[in-house]
């Protein structure tokens, strides 16, 4: 019960911060995009770091390190700490340039002048906004997994059928709405100042879910003794050359089109340098707790010191969520799950508004003309399809759940497998429209190949050839855009002087 | 430092990420963190470091473009 307060009340603190943010909201669709690219530094590193930071960091985390052990870590975590600030440098940092020089406020306008086509933009739009859906699932069934594990047992009567526990549903449904409203009414500058205020938070409440969890387990070495030392090491958990081709996923951070979106928000481009480096470090600092708690979980046992804390068989969604409700207090508890909540909704708000913004300017307002809307309407076009998408996400809760981490893997391969799309366009003059279509379809019908050969992510060690399947989806695209590219003329002298005027720029 | 070094230094970590040497080494150090999480950990401070040199040493915007502020245009 006390658990739920807290929550309650973060959310409240949450609806305030949106209402402020609408009061200086500018009313057009320029603020409501891009914030008139007016983020400083440390909001665009706060907000940026709390985008790529979701349910996958806390809860995918921590269940994946209770599956397969520390090595999680390294798979992902360590990777990202590289190659993320890589594409920030090498592709979010020229994107900013252009988009500013160019007034663009998405990616799909990007490719669109890029490559010289009206039509890739329409071809794009679905299959962005549909590897974004996954995204938006695992932060929605993450939220609900939470919050199931620590409320277990508080309202027996009102949710008897969920052992007295929040059942997923519900908190789906509350989460999406808090993060709806605090977007609706400020957009993207909103979502800013929330993810910085979030992102703080769950840094600090993760540290102090580690220590409480760790004291509870009688200090750090008892909890990391009482653990299952075959999960410490790398044999036998993973493979070389699966944990090889892990080092792709975190390209996927070139391709997003919510962090795209959160790179035009940038002031200037000194902005981008506390990203850069901080970037790395907040990844530790957020990754390492949760991968802790998850190896400790694995053999953690109640003060009674027989019975274990995460029942055999116990999903590794919960895992988290439970570590928290067994071995915390209920005050600790409440912040804890506030911090994870923050986690999940400072990346949910990004995604809303990078959908809406997509919908709105390169369906919309592309096939129509802008003359036809007013700035308010465009704003409720925007408003109308975050709210179909997020129904739709909604209602995907709804079936049988995946397993966090796996679905939020397939989620990256997807976009991750399209960065050869992004870095030809940034870095290769003679990258073509023809090129540019192959690598789309080509990157896309491998995915969802592949995606389906998986049982939609059900099959959770699925791999191809003793690969990730972003490795293949990858090089289908790379080789499909060299292919489509040397076969076809060349883009206009006008596109190349556009694109590559400066060294900057490539 | 110049584009060659700093490729050059990116691809070296991306080498020395694959820690294959510790991958049975089950120790914990100080009783507490397994060694590979060390490791790794390890990396990632060195990652942040990278980065700052290339902020410091390597910036490819120039002080004009730097100062360029935003505003669509």
């Amino acid at each position: 019960m006390t658990q739920t307060v807290i929550v309650v009340i973060y959310l409240g603190l949450l609806l305030s911060l949106g209402y402020l943010s609408s009061r200086l909201f500018r009313g057009n669709s320029n603020d409501y995009f891009v914030a008139s690219r007016s983020i400083g530094p440390l909001v665009l590193f706060m907000s940026i770091f709390g985008t790529t930071m979701t349910a996958f960091a806390m809860v995918g985390s921590t269940g994946e390190s209770y599956r397969v052990g520390i090595a999680t870590y390294g798979k992902i975590a360590s990777s990202s700490a590289l190659i993320h600030s890589a594409c920030f440098f090498l592709v979010g940092l020229p994107l900013w340039g252009l988009g500013k020089r160019n007034g663009f406020h998405t990616q799909i306008e990007f490719f669109r002048a890029r490559f010289e086509s009206s039509k890739l933009g329409y071809l794009l739009f679905p299959i962005l906004v549909g590897l974004i859906i996954p995204y938006l699932l695992v932060g929605l069934m993450g939220a609900g997994s939470v919050m199931q594990g620590v409320t277990r047992g508080a309202f027996p009567e009102l949710f008897a059928s969920t052992g007295g526990a929040i059942p997923p549903w519900l908190t789906g449904l509350v989460i999406s709405g808090v993060v709806l409203y605090y977007i609706f009414a400020g957009g993207v500058r909103s979502a800013a100042w929330a993810n910085t205020f979030q992102t703080f938070v769950f840094i600090v409440m993760g540290f102090i879910a580690f220590v409480t969890i760790s004291t509870k387990l009688g200090g750090l070495q008892a909890a990391s003794s009482m653990a299952d030392h075959s999960k410490a090491v790398r044999s036998g958990n993973i493979t070389e050359m699966q944990f090889l081709s892990y080092c792709l996923i975190p390209l996927s951070v070139g391709m997003f089109p919510h962090l795209f979106q959160n790179c035009l928000t940038a002031k200037s481009a000194k902005s981008f340098r506390l990203t850069l480096v901080g970037h790395p470090l907040a990844i530790m600092l957020t990754w390492i707790p949760c991968i802790l708690i998850g190896f400790w979980a694995t053999g953690a046992v109640m003060p009674d010191g027989v019975t274990p804390v995460i029942p055999e068989g116990t999903s590794p969604n919960a895992v988290l969520g439970m570590m928290v409700g067994k071995l915390a207090t209920p005050v600790i508890g409440g912040l804890v799950t506030a911090g994870i909540m923050a986690a999940i909704m400072s990346s949910l708000d990004s995604q809303f508004v990078a959908v809406g913004t997509m919908f709105t300017k390169d369906i919309v307002v592309h096939s129509f003309g802008k003359e036809r809307f007013s700035e308010s309407q465009l704003v409720l076009l925007a408003r109308g399809f975050i709210c179909t998408i997020v129904l739709v996400t909604y209602l995907f809760t709804l079936v049988e759940p995946r397993q966090v981490f796996s679905l939020g893997i397939w989620c990256f391969s997807g976009f991750a497998g399209l960065f050869p799309l992004v870095f030809a366009a940034i870095y290769w003059k003679k990258a073509t429209k023809l090129g540019a279509y192959a690598a789309v379809i080509g990157g896309a019908a491998s995915w969802l190949f592949l995606f389906q050969a998986s049982g939609y992510g059900k099959n959770t060690s699925y791999m191809v050839g003793g690969v990730m399947p972003v490795a293949v989806v990858f090089a289908t695209c790379a080789i499909c855009m060299i292919l489509g590219s040397l076969v076809s003329q060349p883009p206009s002298q006008e596109t190349v002087d556009k694109f590559f005027r400066k060294k900057a720029n490539g | 430092m110049s584009s060659p070094v700093v490729i050059t230094i990116f691809l070296v970590l991306l080498v020395l990420h694959q820690d294959f040497w510790l991958k049975n080494d089950a120790s914990l150090v100080a009783g507490i963190v397994p060694i590979g999480l060390v490791y790794h950990m390890a990396f990632t401070v060195v990652a942040a470091l990278f980065w700052f040199a290339v902020v410091r040493l390597a910036w490819p915007y120039s002080h004009e473009d730097d100062d360029e502020q935003g505003g669509d245009q």
